[in-house]
């Protein structure tokens, strides 16, 4: 009974807050809907939101395939620079789209360091215009996110149970059969989803690799609803038919099974390490993946670091308004995963719908209908800041639940009893029981939210006023003046930053963490 | 100590007292006017020396993401004057109703003759194909020889951007109904199409393309700012596009009279002195000492086309459908 009561209370306030969440992007997408006119979606919309799936399912299984056998070599292998590797990991996806586009560009661009190089030794140029470059985009930005993902899987398997194994005289086969491959039928749901929704919204990246007006997505179609020919309900239909896309995809990706596993005693972990071909195999995706990320990131640093020290102040003043707002949303973010999670974990399909939403709204959508939403009210651009923190903790919430329920869950598994039974409840059943165990996703979590903060060029563009210069949208002015120099120089100091910012949460989470 | 902190705040009290007592002029605008190395704080110190009011710049993205704030924000806009739309874009403009009758005398060095009752130009520049010299020694003179060619340039998408926009119309103009078989042509010289003018320009510049969609005078930035002459823009003989940016003032302006002379404002040596510069397009009104030294090395063409707002408007839906189908076959 104490723990019915238990249970009801704190999904409670998840219940509440996935509510509010619901209802805020509700009315949003109501006062879009409700400007005068009727939505037609015509037959080129239908062609963007065929490719909008195509590239997105493509860009899923391809990033998740590619992360397995990297993630699989991080978990058992230990080698100098592994942890840099793992942290590195989080760059890319970090990156704002932009600059992401112009390192991949630099190395596999037309006249990009791959082509270079096959030039000087009289073989054919790569062309990557097209599909393949939107695909290529997409595994460069979302692969080291599912390898991290996948990691986590790894390093949840119970030391107890590698030991069994070991004990029991498994071979990698059956060791495969009986602890990895029920590990991975949990987080593979996940990784695929957050991979495929990212990708589902994505627009300046597949414009500008997709070569052309083929590579359209359905984001694009409501970037021009809402910027350029001002067709509010128009936007409207399409942000709803990309949410139901995004929702149909959560339900598919649901149905999880819970951990099969029981309690561990939360042991530093060593996976067996097989010898042989096997570490071979290990240390050439550990090198190609490591070689992949790292040239295009080489490129943007290399190019924006003559002029890093000569950034006009107001710049550094834009930086500084941008890390106090990625700090903000940090904080709320985590505050509103630690409410949500358990509600989800308790299996709320409702709350974790709530929760996901986000990702599948798009961000300019949403922006838009809080403009109509507040602007009867109060000035737009004196709440940009705000506005823009409340939309990327929204934006983040997705990804921090992700990452979080797995783990969630399998605290809840493995400690939940003992916690019922020691009376444990509220915060002190938080602070010993789950968040040991649950640091690292949390700090992973927290980290995404703030570099996504910090990079977001979507919403504060809607909002934007004399007061509210952020580094985005300093970068972007730059540009736009034919600074390029500088631009690439405030380009990196954004990535230094949110990656920093990223770096710091996540060790946080990694340092000292059970498990 | 508790004394300075005492005057220290009387003085920031009085001196906030002074700023609120100024009329405020908010002016909306695209991001480049307003950023720091814009014209938009040249501007603010020559208006604020002469209007005893405190002028404030709200950026709004690009001229096209300007027009829409100012539709969602309708007749209760923050904003005074809107500053930075172009002709494509002042068709929708003047049907919002948001706008009132400028009053001041037309723009005197255009070269076409354009006179709008709400909407008055400030500058202007021709769209036109940049190239380098040094990479490009023998380019293009027109869209079929692009055509005929296998250059790649990189353009912008009509459907985000008002670049992108102006080379559709530009096809339509001067091809009308062999447009799409313009477009067709030009299919496999189009290496990708951006959002926007920013990523064109920085491919172009990095070197993944041949040439790139921008302005004829975008090449006085890089020899006047970089001392670099290596960048030209080719003459097509079809003519060139022209982009004419125009101010307008809103009904809903809080002080209609001062932001009347901030529209007049807008013809005075001293704003039009700015925009070569900080703006890098053609004044005007070419302020009396002429334009800058490097302007008179860019290519002028000899044919300016441009479709009146109205043509503009009716043409557009037409156009970009059919951008859109010779692209995606």
């Amino acid at each position: 009974m104490a723990q019915r009561a238990f249970k009801l209370s704190r999904n409670l306030a998840g219940r509440g807050l996935a509510l509010l969440i619901a209802l805020l992007m509700g009315s949003a997408a109501l006062a879009l809907a409700l400007q005068s006119g009727r939505p037609v979606l015509s037959a080129s919309d239908w062609g963007a939101v065929r490719f909008s799936l195509l590239q997105a399912v493509l860009s899923a299984l391809l990033s998740v395939a590619l992360a397995l056998p990297v993630a699989r070599a991080l978990a058992r292998r230990r080698f100098a620079g592994r942890g840099v590797l793992i942290a590195a990991m989080g760059a890319p996806f970090l990156l704002p789209v932009l600059v992401a586009a112009l390192g991949l560009l630099g190395v596999f661009g037309r006249n990009g360091l791959l082509n270079q190089a096959l030039m000087a030794i009289e073989l054919p140029g790569v062309q990557i215009y097209g599909l393949s470059g939107v695909l290529l985009g997409h595994v460069f930005l979302n692969m080291p996110l599912a390898v991290r993902m996948l990691l986590h899987g790894w390093q949840a398997i119970p030391q107890e149970q590698v030991r069994l194994a070991e004990s029991l005289g498994l071979g990698p086969r059956a060791q495969f059969r009986h602890l990895e491959g029920p590990m991975l039928r949990q987080v593979l749901p996940g990784a695929l989803l957050a991979v495929f929704l990212v990708c589902l919204s994505s627009f300046a990246l597949v414009l500008i690799l997709g070569g052309g007006p083929k590579a359209t997505t359905l984001e694009l179609a409501i970037y021009q609803a809402v910027r350029f020919d001002f067709d509010l309900p128009r936007a409207a239909a399409l942000a709803l038919v990309q949410f139901g896309l995004c929702a149909l995809a959560v339900l598919l990706a649901g149905g999880r099974a819970r951990l099969p596993m029981g309690g561990g005693l939360d042991r530093a972990q060593a996976l067996p390490r097989p010898g042989g071909w096997r570490l071979g195999f290990d240390a050439l995706a550990l090198g190609l993946a490591a070689l992949f990320l790292a040239a295009p990131l080489a490129v943007v640093v290399l190019r924006g670091l003559p002029g890093l020290l000569s950034l006009p102040p107001v710049v550094w003043q834009a930086a500084l308004t941008s890390v106090l707002m990625a700090l903000a949303a940090a904080f709320l973010c985590g505050l509103c995963l630690l409410a949500l999670t358990p509600a989800a974990v308790a299996g709320r399909r409702g709350v974790e719908l709530a929760a996901m939403a986000p990702m599948a709204t798009s961000a300019l959508a949403l922006g838009a209908g809080l403009f109509l939403i507040l602007h009867p009210f109060v000035a737009p651009s004196a709440l940009s800041l705000p506005i823009t923190v409340l939309v990327n903790v929204l934006m983040a919430l997705p990804f921090g639940l992700r990452l979080l329920m797995p783990a969630w869950a399998a605290a809840e598994a493995g400690q939940g009893r003992l916690a019922e039974s020691l009376g444990m409840r509220g915060m002190s059943r938080l602070r010993f029981a789950l968040l040991p165990r649950l640091r690292r996703p949390f700090g992973m979590a927290l980290g995404v939210a703030a570099a996504l903060s910090m990079g977001d060029l979507g919403v504060i563009t809607l909002f934007a006023s004399d007061q509210s210069l952020t580094l985005p949208l300093q970068v972007w002015s730059l540009m736009g003046a034919y600074r390029s120099a500088q631009a690439e120089a405030a380009a990196l100091l954004l990535v230094l930053l949110s990656f920093g910012l990223f770096a710091l949460f996540d060790l946080w989470g990694r340092r000292n963490a059970a498990a | 100590m508790k004394a300075l902190i005492c005057a220290a705040s009387l003085l920031t009290l009085t001196a906030g007292a002074g700023l609120a007592q100024k009329p405020v002029l908010t002016v909306l605008t695209y991001d480049s006017f307003a950023a720091d190395w814009g014209p938009g704080p040249i501007v603010e110190k020559a208006f604020e020396a002469v209007c005893g009011c405190d002028l404030r710049f709200l950026p709004g993205g690009d001229g096209a993401a300007v027009l829409s704030r100012l539709r969602l924000e309708g007749a209760r806009s923050e904003a005074d004057v809107v500053l930075g739309l172009d002709t494509a874009l002042t068709a929708q403009a003047a049907q919002t109703g948001l706008f009132v009758p400028h009053g001041q005398a037309a723009a005197p060095d255009l070269p076409v003759p354009y006179e709008d009752p709400l909407f008055l130009p400030f500058d202007w520049g021709w769209f036109a194909f940049n190239y380098d010299k040094t990479r490009l020694p023998a380019p293009p003179a027109s869209f079929e020889e692009l055509a005929a060619s296998d250059l790649k340039v990189v353009i912008q998408d009509p459907r985000s951007s008002t670049p992108g926009l102006g080379l559709v119309m530009w096809v339509k103009a001067a091809y009308g109904a062999r447009a799409p078989e313009i477009w067709e042509g030009l299919s496999d010289n189009i290496l990708t199409v951006t959002p926007g003018w920013s990523e064109a320009y920085d491919l172009f510049l990095k070197g993944e393309a041949d040439m790139v969609l921008s302005y004829s005078t975008s090449p006085a930035y890089h020899l006047i700012a970089e001392r670099d002459d290596s960048k030209a823009a080719a003459g097509f003989a079809e003519g060139h596009y022209l982009q004419i940016e125009v101010a307008g003032q809103l009904k809903s302006a809080r002080d209609p009279e001062l932001a009347q002379r901030f529209m007049a404002f807008l013809l005075s040596g001293e704003f039009q002195a700015a925009i070569p510069e900080t703006n890098w397009m053609y004044p005007a009104k070419t302020p009396a000492a002429g334009l800058p030294q490097g302007f008179e090395t860019l290519m002028r063409p000899e044919k300016s086309l441009l479709f009146t707002a109205e043509e503009a408007a009716a043409l557009r839906g037409e156009a970009v459908d059919e951008w859109r189908s010779a692209l995606s076959n």
